[in-house]
Formats: C-alpha cells, structure tokens, sequence
C-alpha cells in the first residue's frame, strides 16, 4: 500500500488506538522488568530508590557465573556446527532443482514445526536408548539441531537474492569454482551468514524446555538456573538477571538485524 | 575475415528430457571468422542465447562439437576459455569498485598487479569513463554499468567476446548511442564479437554477418545485404523488413518459368533461380519498394491490381493492391518533387516485378 | 548454470539433512516406538512388550479390579489446551489486524522499525517474559497498584495462576506470528482497489469487510496457524502464570518424563500432539500452496 496517511479518506477508526495498545501491551512488561531491576528494595516490586546493587549480587554469585559459562559453551558449540551445516545446506539448495528436494527442504524446517516438548522428550529418550550421558553434550547435540534452520533461513534468502549471473560472470573471467566462492559468493554472503549465526546464538542461549529435559547435572544452564530462581519466588535478584538476559537479546537481534541490511 | 575462430559442427541442446524435453538448439552448425562482428538474430525462444551459452562454457552440448581455432573445447569449463561475456544484466560485482571488477580477469590468470591497474586504465579509457573507477557499480547509470561489463570483459583481451542482448536494458537514444560505441569498439580491439539480439534493425546497422535463427536452427547465414535483398526462406523475408508474399504453382512456359497465381494471372519468373521447384507449389517474395507501379494497361507483361487503400507516409506512400481474391501486394513509392499521388483507392494498377527483386522461397 | 553441479549439491545438503534426520528423526520415529509398549515395572519401559495402554489410558483409567472406567481428567487438559490455544489465536487477532493495518498504511521506512519492534519480544528469552508478566498481574504488583491507584481496591487482583494469566502470557508470547503475515498480506494489497470500493460506494466500515478483510485472508489463515499451533505446544506460561495448576498438554507430557515417570504414556501423548500439529500444516500447506518460510 502506498498512501498519503494526510488524506482523511485513510482513517479507520480504532486502527491508531488499537496499535498503541498493541505496542503498550509488547513492551510495557520489558519496561517494567528493566526498570525494577534498578530498584534498591528487597521488595521486588515496591520502588524506593535506584540502585545497581543487584546487578552485583547477580555477578557475584558462582552458581550463576557457572551456569551462564555452561550457557555460553552450549550456544558457541550448536552455533559454530549449526551456521557451518546451514551455510552448506544453503548453497546445495540454492537455484536448480533436484530429485528429493521438497524432502530436503522439509527435513531442513521441520525443527521449527515441531512442539518444543516433543522434540524434548524424544531427544532425551533418544539420548537414554543410545547411552548418550546427559549433560553438555547433549545438550549442544540438541541444540545445534534447531539452530540449523534458524541459521539457514537468512543464508537461503541471501543466496536467493543473488544474480546467478555473478557467478558466471567470475567463471568467465578466468575464476574456478572455489575462486568463485572465495571471492564472490562468500563477500556477498556473509552478512546473511553472521545474521544467521547471531540468531542460532541467541535461540539456543534463551532455550529453556529442551535443555531442561535432556541436560543432567552440572549441565545448568542460565535459562534453567532462572527457572529455579523464579520458582523459588519473586526477587530482585531475578528480575536483575532477567534483564540481563534481556538486554543480552535485544542487542544480538539487533545487531543481527542490522548486519542482515548490509546491502551494496 | 577468412580464418575461423569460433566452429560450430551439429550442435544440438536439449533441455530436460523423456515427454519435457525442450530442443532448443537443432544441428546447428556455423563457422564464425577471426575479427567479426557476427549477429544471431531471431525470435524469442528461438535459442540465440542457448548457442551463445555454449560457446562460453556455461551449458554442454547434448550433441555436436565446439571449436576454437580448430581446438574442440566442449568439456572445457567457462574459466578455461579465452573468451568472454557481457551478460544481459552486466553481473557487475556489487561489493567490487569499477576498478576492482575489470582487474578481476586479469587477476584470475595471475597478471601481476601493476599490469592489471595498468590495463584497466586502459579500458576504463576505451570506454571514455576514466573517472568512474574508484566507484561503485551502483553509484553508475544504466548506460555506465553496461561500458563497465564491456570494459570488464574486454580486459582480458579474450579471443572472442560474447553479449547477448546487451542494449536490451537501455533506453532508446542510448541505445543508439551504444549501438554507434559497441561497433567502435570492436574495430578499436580487433576482437571478434558474437552478439545477440532480437532487434532486425540493430543487426541490420552493426554486423558484418548475420545469422538468423528459427526454432532451434539457423535458417541462413549472410552479410546484412545478403539477408536482405536475397533471403532464401519465407521466415527469413518476413522476420526482416516487410515483404510481398505471392503463392502459387511454378511451370515452364514456352522459354521460361512462370508462377500462376489463384486467380489465373503469371508472374514471370524469366532470369529467376527456380532451382529445383519447377511443377510445385511455391512462395516467391518481392519487397514492396521494388514494386514498379503503371497506369492499368501501359505494361502488358505485368500483374493487374485494384487500389485498395493509400497510406501516406511523409517520405513515401504505401499502397495496398488487391490482386485476386486470395493474393494481395503492399507497394511502397518515394514521394519525390512533391509529386501528387499517382493513384486513387479505387483505381486499377499494372504492378511489374523486376526479376532481380524476385526470390523462390523456402516455407 | 546451476552454481554447483547435482552430485555437489548432494554433498552440500548432506551435513545438515543427515544431523537433523538422525537426532531429530529418528528420535520421533522411536518416541513413537516406545508410545506403543508396556510401561516398565518402575519408571522406563519394557522394550519388545506392546501395549495400547498409553492410548487407552487417554480416556480411560482401570480400577483396582481391572475395570476400564472413563477418566476425563486428561481430556480436560486438551480440552483446556484447545481452549486457551483458540481464545489466544482470537484475542492475537483482535489485537494483530489492527496492528498490521497500521504498519502497512506507514511510509516504507517506518514501516521496517516497526515490524523490528513486533519481532525483537519473539527474541527474547521466554521465562523473561512471562516473568515480566508475573511482576505485573502478582497480587500487590504493578497493575493492583494502578487500580489501586486510581481508586479501584482490589484487594488482591487473584489473577495470577489463574487461566486467564495463562491466557494474558500466551497471546503475549504468540502475538508477532500474528502480525506478520498479516501485514505481508496488507502491504502487497493493492491501495486503488480500496479507493475503487469508495468510488463504488462503499463507506469505510464496508471497505474493510468487504475488500480489505477478504484480501487479508491469506494471511490472516497463516497467522492464525502460527499462532495456533505454537500455543498448543506452550510449556513455560502454564507453568509460570498458571503455577503448575492449569496444566496444557505439554506440561502433561513433560510430567511423565518427571514425577510419573510414564514414558509410553509421555510418548504417546507427544505423538498425539505432534501428529495435530503436522496434520494442520499438512492442511494448510496443501491449501494455500506455501509456507511463509521466514517469519522473521
Ligand atoms: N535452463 C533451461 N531449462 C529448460 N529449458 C530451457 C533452459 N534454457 C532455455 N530453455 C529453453 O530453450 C529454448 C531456447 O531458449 P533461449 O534462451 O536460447 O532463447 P532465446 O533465443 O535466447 O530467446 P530470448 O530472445 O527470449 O532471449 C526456449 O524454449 C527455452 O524455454
Ligand atoms: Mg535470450
């Protein structure tokens, strides 16, 4: 649609309303979580001064440092594997048809279609049937098989979005298939690979359910070590390490978001 | 303009297969010379850019063979061809400076980097853009971007450069422009050119020789003359300018050949090639401007026609003649000294057709 | 020319399609599998016993003489599942249409920030997010505060833990996948078919039911799935707005692989739900030709 929003022909009623409630309703809960995490009460909820405070007992506290450690090797290890699978895969899949592919496609988004919880529980009996020890590696195993698509998809877009004439034109001028890759494909490419390996990152640091169920001891991760918190009650400790792990969120998407814009 | 460089022997292509299969080069063969401006031309779909594609590498013949100077290169890959393409959509490297795509080439076969810079001044010269070169190929127009994958592809001084529709994109006056640019160029280089296009006037204007394609099969090869005033196939002498198709039976009569027409009159086919149609059904074809129009009953040797319809046209004046009920001719007359119109709708007409402007077509 | 020849191309996909088929695939075939055994003596399973127990036990329950009796306890909960799954994808439309209508009549670079801002919350860690909300609905949180505020006393709002939280948390969670293929819709809809139902005539009440709703449907249909399906799947909002009590079907299955230690019973209940859902994709793939691939 392209209109003069001036025009009062283009007013709906209730549209404007509707959408400022909307954004309210998106956003009010992170505002509200950002800002008592500066709160100075030890009533999680009552505000009665500024402070940084529980950011630093968040900091300081060692089962909360190992977790976020556990957390970070998790999301590194299903990243660097899934973003390497997902580029790949990309690339197989790009233009051309061939036998199979619908199939490919498929087996390449059925992480996303399929309910967390049964990915879980069928990871783990997995797991237990074939001896694999619940624990970091299991979980990285697990994780890196949702991330593949979420990697994927911005490669694939970019890919999709390429002249395939540019390729021809390096194979003209004298380049091989992989001075090809190296010197075109690839510089155009990376953006879409980054964005992809920034969003497999931040899926895989924020996942709760699957780790939950196919980690074991000493495999804590930041999410599940968050759900103990919250269980246990409503505490400024928490609300500081949920915006911590909010913020963490918001910069990554964004970055990724503004590195997938990078267009020449 | 005698030594072959691009040989072209029964060249076939056929895309997919079992009940799919799309033929789109058949038994093609055409030897194309050393420093040539050489036009494929013809419909769309008719597989000028298949033919093309092949040359450079960039699909396999399903049957038939390639060669350049004498050297078979079909399972050559395109970066080990010295021949070069400007593609229809430039492919200019978005994330490369002008500079940095036309030393592309050169960098791939290792030409030391002094050399490249050296020579892509040099083209960024012959292509009159010395001062685009530290841009972007995004921050340049259409008709720049095009210079550009002429200067890129010409960088390496490739044997044979290759473009398939390249002024496609281009509006007209710059096409124009390119048209008059692209031929300097290839005088300038020496490099012979295989272009491709679907515009008869621009081929007629730019080529030494043309080849013109139907279906999957070059119908005839010639210099732009040749394709002209003696095409040898109906499709040929309609593709290419307008013409007068007349249809009927060849006989010998008395000492030469005649062509009977539906309604009864001959066309004389007195010092015409019949070859070998003598007794059959056959097209001959006549284009309009070389119609001779006299006043009914001046010329006994000529067809007799009714004005239809006059159309002025500034320079010249068609008229549309009806000769019998299935068989009608578009003449074509020079206004001259603001001479008045000859003839009225309405009017009778003898229409002679000078023996030298008659071809026996193939359908 | 096809940028790498098919054998490579084989190669290249291999990687991913092998990892994804191995410990995803056949993890679901073989969850399946154990669906259908005996459930072991205690906890784990007694592999090469069949057993439709796990499906019969769905609905009914034996007694201590063996008698089937019905038992809708798990019932309810898909029931309930399907319930709060359907009021969220009605409450998500109520509120994403309108939503998606405003970003669409935006200018193009505005247009961009604010499907940015409708996508970064789906970013962000979910127990974050539902977290949030139980700071907001606790009793003595922030909303009875402004109640109170503005004179309405509560005493105790009492809708933590209640299925209306769950509720409030769930179209929280789902809304983006609303909003998007709307708005994807909306914004290939072309603006002189509206202004063409003016000139016909029609007021703007009957412009949006008759041109611009029956548009959008396309992308309503694929919110709605996305909306829909996601939500039939949710684990942490039961668990954090409905404190454990008012459990969906995940949490049920999730149970079963904890404190009941039922894997047949587990499985079977992830088949189910897992069968629903690729049934509903299937349906809706096979009628609107594709996916949406990336919502995001
Ligand atoms: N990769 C392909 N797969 C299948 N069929 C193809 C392929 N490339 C070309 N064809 C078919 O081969 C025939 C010739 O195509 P080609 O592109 O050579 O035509 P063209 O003469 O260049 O036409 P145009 O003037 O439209 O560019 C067409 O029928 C086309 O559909
Ligand atoms: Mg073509």
């Amino acid at each position: 649609m392209k209109i003069d929003r001036a025009n009062p022909l283009w007013r709906f009623h209730g549209i404007t309303p509707m959408a400022i409630f909307f954004f309210a309703y998106l956003y009010l809960p992170i505002i509200v979580l950002l800002v008592l995490s500066f709160n100075e009460n030890r009533l999680a909820t009552i505000w009665t001064g500024f402070s940084t405070k529980w950011y630093s007992v968040v900091l300081g506290n060692d089962d909360m440092l190992r977790s976020a450690k556990n957390s970070l090797i998790i999301a590194l290890s299903s990243t660097i594997i899934a973003t390497i699978a997902a580029t790949l895969a990309a690339m197989g899949m790009a233009r051309g048809r061939f036998r199979g592919e619908g199939g490919v496609a498929a087996m390449l988004t059925l992480p996303l279609l399929v309910p967390e919880i049964v990915t879980a529980i069928a990871t783990l009996l997995f797991f237990i049937v074939i001896g694999v020890k619940l624990g970091l590696l299991s979980i990285i195993i697990a994780h890196t098989v949702f991330c593949i698509p979420f990697a994927y998809l911005p490669i694939r877009a970019r890919l999709d979005g390429m002249d395939p004439a540019l390729i021809e034109a390096a194979n003209d001028l004298y380049a091989n298939e992989w001075q090809a890759f190296k010197r075109i494909t690839f510089p155009l490419l990376w953006p879409g690979i980054l964005s992809g390996a920034m969003l497999s990152f931040i899926i895989s640091l924020d996942d709760f359910v699957i780790s939950y169920f196919v980690g074991g001891a000493g495999s804590t991760t930041l999410p599940i070590y968050i759900f103990g918190m919250i269980r246990i009650g409503i505490t400024p400790e928490v609300n500081a390490i949920s915006a911590l792990m909010l913020i963490i969120s918001i910069v990554f998407v964004s970055i990724s978001f503004l590195i997938d814009r990078v267009r020449y | 303009m005698s030594e072959v460089v691009i040989s072209a022997r029964s060249v076939s292509k056929r895309f997919g297969s079992g009940t799919h299969a799309v033929h789109a080069l058949d038994d093609v063969s055409v030897d194309i010379f050393q420093n040539e401006f050489f036009t494929m031309l013809g419909p769309s779909g008719c597989g000028k850019t298949t033919l093309l594609r092949l040359i450079g590498g960039f699909e396999q013949a399903t049957a038939g063979e390639i060669a350049l100077e004498g050297q078979v290169l079909n399972d050559l890959p395109p970066f080990k061809r010295p021949i070069n393409t400007v593609f229809q959509s430039y492919a200019l490297f978005p994330h490369l400076t002008v500079r940095q795509n036309i030393t592309f080439g050169l960098e791939m076969q290792n030409i030391s980097r002094p050399d490249a810079a050296k020579r892509a001044d040099e083209m960024l010269e012959l292509v009159r853009l010395s001062q685009f070169g530290d841009r972007q190929p995004s921050q340049l127009s259409g008709g720049q971007q095009q210079r550009i994958a002429l200067a890129r592809a010409l960088a390496p001084a490739p044997k044979v450069l290759l473009l398939d529709e390249p002024l496609s994109a281009l509006d007209l006056k710059l096409r124009k422009e390119m048209q008059i640019e692209l031929k300097r160029l290839q005088t300038e280089t020496g490099i012979t050119f295989v272009f491709v296009t679907h515009d008869q006037e621009e081929a007629l204007a730019m080529s030494d020789r043309i080849a013109v394609m139907k279906a999957g099969k070059i119908l005839q090869i010639g210099t732009p003359r040749d394709i002209y005033e003696t095409p040898t196939h109906r499709f040929v002498a309609d593709f290419i300018g307008d013409s007068n198709f007349l249809q009927g039976d060849i006989k010998q009569n008395g000492s030469h050949a005649v062509l009977t027409l539906p309604g009864g009159q001959n066309v004389s086919l007195a010092n015409v090639d019949t070859g070998t149609r003598l007794s059959q059904t056959a097209t001959i074809g006549i284009r309009p401007e070389r119609l001779m129009l006299h006043p009914a009953g001046t010329s006994d040797s000529a067809l007799r026609g009714k004005i239809a319809d006059v159309v002025y046209f500034g320079t010249d004046t068609t008229y549309h003649i009806a000769i019998d009920d299935q068989t009608a001719l578009l003449a074509r007359v020079q206004n001259r000294d603001g001479s008045t119109m000859a003839y009225a709708k309405g009017n009778d007409v003898d229409i002679s057709l000078p023996a030298g402007a008659i071809r026996v077509l193939v359908d | 020319m096809e940028i790498f020849t098919r054998h490579k191309r084989f190669w290249l996909v291999a990687p991913a399609v092998i990892y994804i088929g191995f410990f995803m695939g056949l993890p679901l075939v073989q969850m399946a599998y154990v669906s259908i055994l005996e459930r072991g003596a205690n906890g784990g399973v007694n592999w090469g016993s069949f057993s439709f127990d796990s499906y019969i036990s769905f609905i009914f329950e034996r007694d201590l003489m063996d008698n089937l009796m019905v038992n809708t306890d798990y019932l309810q909960i898909f029931l309930r599942s399907f319930g709060l799954s359907a009021l969220t994808t009605v409450l998500a439309l109520i509120l994403g249409f309108p939503t998606a209508f405003y970003i669409a009549m935006q200018p193009q670079k505005r247009r961009n920030m604010f499907i940015f801002l409708v996508t970064i919350p789906f970013w962000t860690n979910i127990l974050v997010r539902n977290y949030a909300w139980m700071l907001l609905l606790r009793n003595g949180g922030l909303i009875d505060h402004f109640l109170a505020s503005v004179g309405i006393q509560t005493g105790g709002l009492d809708i933590l833990y209640t299925p209306y939280a769950v509720s409030i948390g769930l179209t929280y969670t789902y809304l983006p996948f609303m909003v998007l293929p709307i708005y994807a819709s909306l914004e290939k809809l072309d603006h002189r078919l509206i202004e063409a139902a003016f000139d016909l005539g029609a007021n703007k009440r009957k412009a949006m039911t008759r041109i611009i709703l029956p548009l959008a449907t396309p992308g309503i249909v694929a919110g709605a799935i996305l909306v829909f399906i996601p939500c039939l799947g949710a684990y942490v909002t039961p668990e954090l707005l409905g404190g454990g009590k008012f459990m969906m079907i995940s949490n049920l299955i999730g149970s079963q692989f904890g404190a009941a230690r039922n894997w047949p019973f587990g499985s079977a209940l992830g088949f189910v739900l897992l069968a629903m859902v690729l049934l509903a994709m299937l349906v809706y793939s096979l009628k609107f030709k594709k996916l949406p691939e990336d919502a995001s």
